[in-house]
């Protein structure tokens, strides 16, 4: 079945998008994207590190971007002007690539969005040019002005980063969801598989994840576990489920028992 | 020579260019990205950019991250 997810223009067929952060070694972070089928994988922008060695790998020759969407991310700034100038950063870095993960944080413990800095970052990268995916809170009315601006993609939290609590609000999810003309993708507080399915079968575009699967015992397994879980949430939504009832109604016919 | 702060830290500079900087350095043929003074420097002019006595240079490249 195609189902294909649009984001600025290009067609993905897989929902999951992943970062690349936690993982043992550049080749367990090559498996377990391989894996986990995603198309778009996210990278933070950081220092080089001046001492090293001539050779020594780096991240984007074993996650390349020739067969992969590289989806920069602000991760770690704090105010607009730090978001601003790391997309400008990454656009460099990546040859003039114009699709960007916004995410201006709060504060370190929560690292919830600081939402007036998302706000005026979205607008000025909107402004220049930028693609911009946006990392925000599950608030409908400031999702609705994230799109408004230009951006090409919403990005509520289910949970705080890192947490593995799942979706807490999926009312709020289904808010934001009932008037989005783009892709709304749930970024952020996936612990396992279950949780996948359910922001899935809750009607979200895809879901984008990293601890869940980086830190998982065996990082490789849950990052195939993850992509059948989008697959199950997904196909589930579409064949549309029974509806609940209050008492039981059998699933064999009750004529011709036997007596 | 030429002073310069290059990611947070004193260096000395003994070529003339961006590309210098790189090359002394020894990064030629990474995939990164160059500030001067803020200032993005495109790799197409990494050769012809000047740097001066007191420039701020930050060179950046992708990691792992979420």
């Amino acid at each position: 079945m195609s189902d294909p997810l649009h984001i600025a223009g290009k067609t993905y067929q897989s929902r999951l998008l992943i970062g690349t952060g936690k993982y043992k070694d550049f080749e367990e972070t090559r498996q377990a994207v391989e894996a986990s089928g995603a198309e778009i994988v996210t990278v933070a922008v950081r220092r080089t590190n001046l001492g090293q060695e001539p050779g020594e790998p780096n991240l984007l020759d074993f996650v390349t971007p020739d067969k992969y969407t590289i989806l920069p991310n602000t991760a770690g700034c704090f105010n607009a002007e730090d978001a601003v100038r790391t997309c400008k950063l990454a656009r460099e870095l990546l040859d003039g690539h114009k699709l960007v993960k916004l995410e201006v944080l709060g504060d370190q413990k929560t690292l919830y969005p600081n939402i007036a800095h998302t706000v005026r970052a979205a607008q000025q990268l909107v402004d220049d040019g930028f693609d911009v995916m946006v990392y925000t809170n599950d608030d409908p009315i400031v999702a609705r002005e994230l799109e408004d601006m230009g951006c090409v993609s919403v990005m509520p939290l289910g949970s705080l980063i890192g947490s593995g609590l799942g979706v807490l609000n999926p009312h709020n999810i289904l808010l934001i969801m009932e008037e989005a003309k783009v892709p709304i993708i749930v970024d952020a507080g996936v612990g396992t598989p279950s949780d996948a399915t359910l922001a899935m079968e809750l009607g979200c575009d895809g879901i984008l994840m990293n601890s869940a699967i980086a830190h998982a015992r065996n990082p490789v397994l849950m990052a195939s576990a993850m992509k059948k879980a989008i697959e199950a949430g997904r196909e589930g939504l579409l064949a549309g489920r029974m509806p609940k009832r209050a008492f039981a109604n059998p699933s064999s016919p009750s004529e011709g028992l036997v007596s | 020579m030429t002073s310069l702060t290059v990611n947070g830290d004193p260096m000395t500079l003994e070529g003339t260019t961006v590309a210098d900087l790189v090359a002394q350095l020894q990064l030629q043929g990474r995939r990164l990205a160059v500030e001067v003074n803020r200032d993005i420097v495109p790799k197409s002019e990494h050769d012809q950019h000047r740097l001066n006595d007191g420039d701020v240079v930050e060179i950046v490249h992708a990691i792992g991250g979420g």
